[in-house]
């Protein structure tokens, strides 16, 4: 039969400010936090139908307890969507969210689906890192992947190795850049507008509401990072400050066929332009950036010049600096990252994606003259996923890619 | 309203805790919360006890000093913009915490508690900054009047159990709720609440019910109640919203609401229990009083009813009925009951019907009724599925489940088919040999643990068994009609019943929702016997000459739900008769068998009464030409004081033979089988305070204490 693939459009995006594991949230309930996103997207959308969503697709990395029994479906019928909404677990490790957007846009694009909420919770105070893992002995046995690869710290470690050239200076120095771009960009309530309060349990302290992420430390200094330990090597690189911590929250997006938004009303924020993922030594996942987006920046037919505005995940500030180096971009470059990330903000695990495209969604609506932009994430056990979105704010929109040549694909990146 | 210091509430509090000990104290746990749209600070207080849903919160003196404490803290600061008050998960909380009323004896300590409740409450009220109550789950009695001080009200829709139940329990929503609730809600729907609803087993309202009422200004989803409810409020508070309340009528409708409640409680306590009347003299002042004199009069009435012997007979009968209902005295151990997996009734009738349905409903386990003829079987099929079908139609129950119990119940004219179940419940005609022989044919079919039970209402449970292969399994297991609406089940012990087969049957019972009480192997158990007397005494006064009018009437200020010849027409004449004709063969002639009963009988009249088309029962002149009467009228309290002597002789006799263990069980058998009100703690403590136990028994059957003023 013939078929068209269908554009896919990035709605609305949502969160629960991100707590710290084991304070804010430590009472309550991580599929919880995802209802919360659920029902402030339906919220903020009335003009759907709540029948109208054909999956629900939310990712977890521990998917045991109250991020198990297949979340996407529990969440749905927890948030109170019709029974009629199928819904499923995903897990990519720290890109879940992103690969439950990923997904779920595949479907729109093959017809199966024509609205769908995509999202991802990571709740480390319940469930660390790790939990309930049974890793093949062959792995140790058979030397398949060194042991550091299990640990995310000494990944970044690794790739200090690799890349001499990125100092703990450096690293520090943009966790610092993290910190105050979080801090201004709460003053200018950019933020704040993509949260939903989450009221907070607590048997000792009564009932709390959690209006704002915990993490960030507005005013975090260099001579203050320089002083911490780095718990993954004596006299190491990576500190607790220039790396994302152990954090709980949960993410949700809507995601839609371009003419059904159209038909319903939906606000379109962004526009799927490509995605890839791809693997990479799972000793330095951290690189995994830099493959995964040149292979999207391949099968969208752009170079990486033509990427206006870069959303990267911050889980460690030497993974950031190894992807902008390997692209020719400045640390301090204002296109990436501009309203700061994980360093600052925190990073539960497979929610983040999300987040990430929150922010461009924001930055694409503020710079009209932006035509793409790139969501990128280095993923544990070493994974890159890269997602390149359009801008529907920008004139040319919708229309061809600037050029009509593949662009040819530049050098390995690992 | 002339605010008290902190320093006389201090006072009150201690004075008031001394009442109750070992108070399971409901922390208020205060918390500062980002008020959205707002940019301010609002302190949430959280209602804690610090145990599971399973514990309500409740408010004792130290819960409200740490109330009190709360609120005065957030009210200390200038930086709050709100205060707002809810509960722990599910819980709001459950009222006043009730343990220490049967320590006050004297008026004035129910007063304290009374004046207490409106000192911490209030200070909700006179907040200068705009106040809260977020009803997240149960809010009954004192802490739904908790939330009516406050300015503002949300619900959550998941709420369930929300109510001024106080009018059940013989008090009155005392701090604060009849005067606030009428004039939030008007005074119609404030009648439906604090009387109708009380009155009516108690029944409470739902979330969305509270909010349709006017109850609570905005109404939330429980999955994120709180969430919804700070957001809500910080919308008020910010003035971008505003909440809108019905306009009250004032006039002639108060009136009228507080007259329709009086008609509802005269029909149901005829004056007997004094707290709703009280309930609804508050309600009629309501309508002008100032808030101060309210909360006064509120804090006398409250005081009044703590020391009145209503309330202790009250408060004596709800714990009957919460916890001895639950665990029946002289129940063996719940470890030797065996499984029931199949049951089988014998009999296809009314009662039998009845009963199949009950099981199937409850049980969910295969039910297989028999009857001599496959006519008669399948009339007893056909109304337990019309029964269904009807809770399909009404929506009831989902056609998955109609059909799941329609699968579940069979029909048969042979025994045989009673292989393989575990329990067997007779209900053929009331007749020793027939049951007999119905027990000896189904030993043939059925394991030798099968428990055989009977529904009789009068014959020997013991005779009954007593030829049988295996008598230790035979059990008396006596319904009462209707069945799906009265509560209690006589389980009678005949001589040879094993603790296993009674433990089996209370396991059942149970499973049933029933409340058992174990009861001897003697004529007519207890419920029919004390009825049986009772309605014999009021024939034998009419047989004597007193009209019948005055007879039927002699008990009314009792506040029974019934006068005894409507309840005789009710069980039908025939069946009276039979039923005294066997307590006069078994305990002689202080059991009438009144000849103008055997008239009626004879006359095939279906009772006394005829009624009116507008429902008034009167006595037909054909009725009144079937009575023969002598030339000896009593009058209404000579009847009243004959029928109270009698309950009392045959209560003291029954406790002698040890019909039951305790005078409390005939007491929870009169509430839960005969319907018997709580303001009369069923029977016994009305006859105490009377005084007729003592001059016909020599003795109350109840220490002082338990059921009246220590």
């Amino acid at each position: 039969m013939a078929r068209e693939s269908r554009e896919v459009v990035f709605v609305d995006g949502v969160r629960t400010p991100f707590g710290k594991a084991g304070s804010l949230y430590a009472e309550t309930r991580a599929d919880d936090l995802v209802v919360n996103c659920i029902r402030e997207l339906m919220r903020r959308h009335p003009q759907l139908p709540a029948e109208r969503i054909d999956e629900v697709a939310i990712a977890a990395t521990t998917q045991i307890g109250d991020q198990g029994l297949t979340i996407g479906r529990t969440a749905a019928l927890l948030a109170g969507l019709p029974r009629s909404v199928p819904g499923y677990s995903i897990d990519r490790m720290c890109a879940g969210a992103m690969t439950a957007v990923t997904s779920v846009a595949s479907g729109i694009a093959f017809g199966a689906y024509d609205v769908a909420i995509a999202g991802g919770v990571e709740h480390m105070g319940r469930h660390p890192m790790g939990e309930a893992v049974d890793p093949n002995p062959r792995i140790v046995a058979e030397k398949l992947v060194d042991p550091s690869a299990l640990v995310m710290g000494s990944t970044a470690e690794n790739l200090h190795d690799r890349f001499p050239a990125i100092t703990r200076d450096r690293a520090d120095a943009f966790a610092v850049l993290s910190q105050q771009r979080v801090a201004a960009a709460y003053r200018h309530g950019v933020i704040q507008e993509s949260l939903v309060t989450v009221a907070t349990r607590s048997a000792e302290l009564g009932w709390g509401l959690a209006t704002a992420d915990e993490p960030p430390r507005p005013g975090t200094t260099k001579e203050a990072l320089a002083s911490l330990k780095t718990p993954f090597r004596p006299h190491g690189r990576v500190t607790p400050g220039n790396a994302a911590g152990l954090n709980d929250g949960a993410t949700a997006a809507l995601v839609a066929a371009e003419d059904t938004a159209a038909e319903l009303g939906l606000p379109a924020a962004m526009r799927l332009v490509s995605f890839a993922f791809a693997g990479v030594d799972p000793e330095v996942m951290g690189v995994g950036p830099i493959p995964a987006t040149e292979r999207a920046l391949r099968l969208a037919g752009l170079s990486v010049d033509d990427l206006g505005a870069f959303e990267i995940n911050e889980a460690f500030a030497v993974q950031v600096l190894a992807f902008l180096d390997h692209f020719g971009i400045d640390d301090s470059d204002g296109r990436v990252n501009p309203y700061g990330g994980a360093i600052a903000l925190g990073h539960p695990l497979a929610s983040s994606g999300v987040r990430l495209m929150i922010h461009l969604a924001r930055t694409f609506r503020e710079h009209p003259e932006v035509r793409y932009g790139l969501t990128t994430m280095c993923i544990g056990l070493g994974m890159g996923g890269s997602v390149i979105w359009e801008n529907p704010h920008h004139r040319d929109a919708g229309s061809p890619v600037p050029s009509a040549l593949p662009v040819q694909p530049k050098g390995g990146a690992q | 309203m002339t605010t008290m210091t902190d320093s006389d509430l201090e006072m009150l509090i201690t004075q008031a805790s001394a009442l109750t000990e070992s108070e399971m104290v409901t922390r208020a746990l205060s918390r500062d919360v980002l008020l959205p749209h707002t940019g301010s600070t609002a302190v949430l207080i959280t209602l804690d006890n610090g145990h599971d849903h399973a514990k309500p919160n409740v408010l004792g003196p130290r819960s409200l000093a740490a109330l009190n404490a709360a609120v005065d803290a957030a009210l200390l600061r200038d930086d709050v913009a709100a205060i707002a008050v809810t509960g722990k998960p599910f819980i709001l909380a459950a009222g006043a915490d009730l343990t220490g009323v049967p320590k006050i004896t004297e008026r004035s300590q129910g007063e304290t508690i009374a004046r207490i409740g409106h000192a911490v409450f209030d200070k909700l009220h006179s907040a200068p900054v705009p106040t809260f109550a977020f009803i997240n789950g149960l809010a009954l009695g004192g802490g739904l009047e908790l939330a009516l001080h406050c300015h503002y009200r949300t619900v959550s829709a998941a709420a369930a159990g929300i109510g001024l139940p106080e009018c059940f329990l013989g008090m009155l929503p005392g701090w604060g709720g009849a005067y606030l609730l009428p004039n939030l809600i008007g005074p119609d729907a404030a009648v439906t609440v604090i009387i109708e609803n009380p009155l009516n087993q108690n029944r409470m309202l739902t979330g969305p019910q509270a909010f349709a009422l006017g109850v609570a200004d905005a109404l939330f989803d429980g999955a994120d109640f709180l969430e919804r409810s700070l957001d809500w409020a910080g919308q008020v508070v910010a003035g971008t919203l505003t909440v809108q309340r019905r306009e009250i009528d004032r006039g002639e409708a108060w009136d009228a609401a507080v007259a329709r409640g009086k008609e509802f409680v005269d029909q149901k306590v005829s004056g007997a229990a004094p707290g709703p009347y009280r309930a609804l003299e508050l309600i009629s002042a309501a309508r002008t009083a100032e808030r101060a004199d309210a909360f006064a009069a509120e804090d006398a009435a409250l005081a009044d009813l703590l020391v009145s012997p209503e309330l202790r007979s009250t408060l004596y009968a709800f714990d009957l009925v919460q916890k001895r209902a639950r665990r029946p005295a002289g129940a063996p151990e719940g470890a030797l009951a065996r499984p029931v997996t199949r049951v089988g009734i014998v009999g296809a009738g009314l009662m039998a019907g009845q009963l199949a349905l009950l099981f199937v409903r409850q049980l969910q386990v295969p039910v297989i009724m028999s009857d001599l003829d496959t006519d008669r079987v399948q009339r007893g099929l056909g109304y337990v599925h019309a029964e269904i079908d009807s809770l399909l139609g009404r929506g009831r129950i989902s056609a998955d489940q109609a059909h799941r119990w329609k699968g579940l119940v069979s029909g048969t004219t042979s025994h045989q088919d009673f292989a393989g179940c575990d329990f067997v419940l007779e209900a053929v005609f009331e007749e020793l040999e027939t049951k007999k022989q119905v027990f000896a044919a189904i030993e043939q079919h059925v394991s030798d643990t099968c428990v055989l039970a009977t529904n009789t209402s009068s014959l020997s449970v013991t005779a009954m068994a007593a030829d049988l292969r295996h008598p230790e399994r035979v059990l008396g297991f006596h319904f009462f009609n209707p069945v799906a609406v009265l509560p209690l089940l006589e389980l009678v012990r005949g001589e040879s019943t094993d603790d296993a087969s009674v433990a089996t049957a209370l396991a059942v019972a149970k499973a049933l929702r029933k409340n058992a009480v174990l009861v001897k192997d003697a004529p007519a158990f207890v419920v029919n016997r004390l009825l049986t007397r009772w309605i014999g005494e009021v024939s034998r006064a009419v047989d004597e000459g007193t009209p019948i009018a005055v007879a039927d009437s002699a008990l009314r200020s009792l506040g029974l739900p019934l006068p005894p010849f409507v309840l005789l027409q009710l069980v039908g004449p025939a069946i009276g008769l039979h039923v005294a004709e066997t307590l006069q063969a078994a305990f002689g002639d202080r059991f009438t068998v009144s000849p103008n009963l055997k008239a009626l009988v004879a006359a095939k009249r279906p009772g006394i009464y005829d009624w009116t088309s507008e429902g008034k029962p009167y006595v037909s002149e054909q009725t009144q030409q079937l009575f023969v009467t002598g030339d000896q009228p009593s009058t209404r309290e000579e009847v009243r004081l004959r029928v109270l002597s009698a309950l009392a002789e045959e209560i003291g006799l029954m406790l002698a033979e040890g019909v039951v263990a305790a005078p409390m069980d005939i007491d929870l058998c009169m509430i839960l089988g005969a319907g018997w009100p709580f303001h009369l703690g069923g029977i016994t403590p009305y006859l105490d305070r009377e005084g007729i136990s003592e001059k016909v028994v020599g003795r109350t059957f109840l220490p002082p204490g338990v059921a009246s003023l220590a």
